[in-house]
């Protein structure tokens, strides 16, 4: 594994008038890990998703990736460089078939400048669709409205949409939420190992502790708005402070 | 951008369409019928202009802003560098509406919903006001435009009618290559859901500006193209606020459903008005709101949603 240091948070603060949702975030990310987020309901998970990704401006503290400060970027700036997300409620766009949503996720991130301009449904591109259609098992559902599909299906979905955009990092928030207990592994299978091959830093929250134990290199466990504990999950699932406020 | 095109059944469509309505026009109908034509297909422009940006869910109560920036720019064309060539009307018409829907743009691109409904009336208010002011464009009483010429030569009516039905086939042709696009997707994707489209990575005010500048571009056209077929300009019929409200009107009873809907409804609706006006002089805006009324509760998909239900070969949304 590289051993070079992709994301970096110094003191990393939020607060939404008074009340603190993130406090003291020093991370530091190496370029391939793959790291499981922990913490009970309202924890501040989101908010630091939101924070790297450029949802939110953090109100104090700074976030380095790759060695460049990307404190308060645009969330399409984040895209451009490779800082790339899912979301809790998955964002897409329910009213267009499952193949639309790819086609323009892939077209958006293949394409720019007048070539946008070129009609969508082109056959490379169609058919690179296809395959990531296949590798995340949604094939059979290409042309149902989005709106008619199943939770887990959406967020399968909303992955496959950050993944076409060539992610260096890619925060995933509870990608396995809503999803029946037989999908669950499945997914995270496709997800993960279709991730590894590529080498993309992944940063995954997660209610799931079997998923966690399974996939990730090691846990960040957050409590008020705080890092309790930054281990391996062996470790860190036997924490004293985890067991009290994330897992009791 | 344009490959493989006319190959495209809308296309083919559309222009057999703009051919049978121009020969229609021209050779088999009275004068009084065929304006309705004539103007029907020009003013078409400027709906299909509303009509991308409801695509987007953003409604303009103020387009005729552009319709009668394109007309007057014209009347202006003419006044000051006695320009009467109707190719080089046009192309000032809609490069006028073009540069001002860009500058707009920039504030216009930050509003949703009735803030951009009404920003969108309120600048159009403002032109009304300047040109009802402006005594050297002769105020209320507008100016006339003087017969169109093409190398020189005059136009004529029919000739006219057919540079028109070409103008028309252009635009149909350019905003359908749009819309089949990549940027053009991103026109039902950005009603959609807004932060997605930010993160794959493309600005949503940038996508909503070129859709902006696109529909000012092409109701700025039919402003050109309707000046030089009435031989006139006046704030009144062209930038007041119930001119506006007559293309929202047209675009909700054309339907969203394809790019021909704007150019049947726009036709469909001069023929109401000359009808209603001629039977009900007193009531002819009854007679359009119960026909308006009668289209939402029949056919909530606009009169486009009728030739669905009849159309031999089935149509993709486009
Ligand atoms: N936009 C906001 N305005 C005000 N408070 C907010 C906002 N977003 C989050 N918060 C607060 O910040 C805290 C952390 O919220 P966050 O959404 O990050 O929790 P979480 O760990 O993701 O929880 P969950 O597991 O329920 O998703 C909560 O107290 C929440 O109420
Ligand atoms: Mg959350």
């Amino acid at each position: 594994m590289a051993t070079t240091e992709i994301l970096k948070t110094t003191n990393l603060q939020k607060s939404f008038s008074g009340i603190i949702a993130a406090e003291d975030i020093n991370i530091s990310v190496k370029e391939g890990e793959i790291i499981g987020i922990i913490g009970a309901n309202g924890a501040g998970k989101t908010v630091f998703v939101n924070m790297i990704t450029g949802y939110l401006k953090p109100t104090s503290g700074s976030i380095e990736f790759n060695g460049k400060n990307i404190t308060g970027i645009k969330p399409r700036e984040a895209t451009h460089i490779g800082v790339c997300r899912s979301f809790q409620v998955s964002q897409v766009f329910m009213s267009m078939t499952v193949k639309q949503n790819l086609m323009i996720a892939m077209s958006l991130s293949k394409k720019s400048g007048s070539a946008l301009l070129d009609p969508i449904d082109d056959d490379i591109l169609s058919k690179q669709c296809d395959k990531i259609l296949k590798q995340y098992n949604i094939m059979k559902q290409k042309d149902l409205v989005v709106s008619t599909l199943s939770q887990g299906m959406r967020k399968l979905l909303d992955i496959a949409m950050a993944v076409v955009g060539n992610p260096k990092i890619l925060l995933l928030d509870e990608p396995t939420s809503g999803v029946s207990v037989e999908e669950k592994f499945g997914i995270m299978d496709i997800v993960i190992s279709a991730l590894k091959e590529s080498g993309t830093t992944v940063l995954f929250v997660e209610h799931d502790m079997e998923i966690v134990e399974r996939y990730v290199d090691r846990v960040m466990a957050f409590y008020q708005g705080q890092i309790i504990c930054d281990a391996p999950p062996k470790q860190a699932l036997k924490d004293k402070k985890v067991i009290q406020y994330v897992l009791g | 951008m344009f490959k493989g095109i006319l190959k495209e059944q809308t296309i083919q469509v559309g222009i057999g369409f703009v051919f049978i309505v121009v020969l229609l026009g021209t050779f088999i109908l009275p004068e009084w019928m065929s304006n309705n034509f004539m103007y029907g297909l020009s003013r078409g422009l400027a709906v299909l202009g509303l009509m991308i940006l409801w695509r987007t869910n953003l409604v303009s109560f103020g387009h005729a802003l552009y319709y009668g920036f394109g007309a007057y720019a014209v009347a202006m064309a003419q006044k000051y560098l006695g320009v009467t060539d109707v190719f080089l009307r046009v192309i000032i018409a809609i490069a006028a509406a073009g540069l001002l829907g860009f500058v707009l743009g920039f504030i216009l691109r930050r509003y949703r919903e009735i803030f951009f409904a009404m920003l969108s009336l309120a600048f159009s208010m403002v032109l009304y006001g300047l040109l009802a002011k402006a005594e050297f464009l002769g105020s209320t009483d507008g100016m006339s435009i003087s017969p169109s010429t093409m190398f020189g030569f005059e136009l004529g009516r029919f000739g006219l009618f057919y540079f028109i039905g070409f103008v028309v086939i252009l635009s149909l042709i350019f905003a359908h290559a749009y819309l089949r696009s990549s940027l053009g997707h991103l026109t039902t994707a950005i009603m959609d859901n807004e932060i997605r489209v930010e993160y794959l990575g493309y600005s949503v005010e940038k996508a909503i500006h070129i859709k902006y500048v696109i529909s000012a571009c092409l109701a700025g056209g039919a402003g050109g193209l309707m000046a030089a077929a009435l031989g006139q300009v006046d704030p009144d019929s062209m930038v007041l606020w119930s001119v506006s409200g007559e293309l929202v009107f047209v675009t909700i009873m054309a339907g969203l459903g394809n790019i021909l809907a704007p150019f049947v409804g726009a036709i469909f609706f001069e023929f109401i008005r000359t009808y209603a006006y001629e039977f009900a002089p007193q009531a002819w805006q009854m007679i359009i709101g119960g026909t308006l009324l009668a289209i939402i509760f029949f056919l909530p998909g606009g009169l486009w949603s009728l030739f669905q239900k009849i159309n031999p070969f089935k149509k993709e949304k486009k």
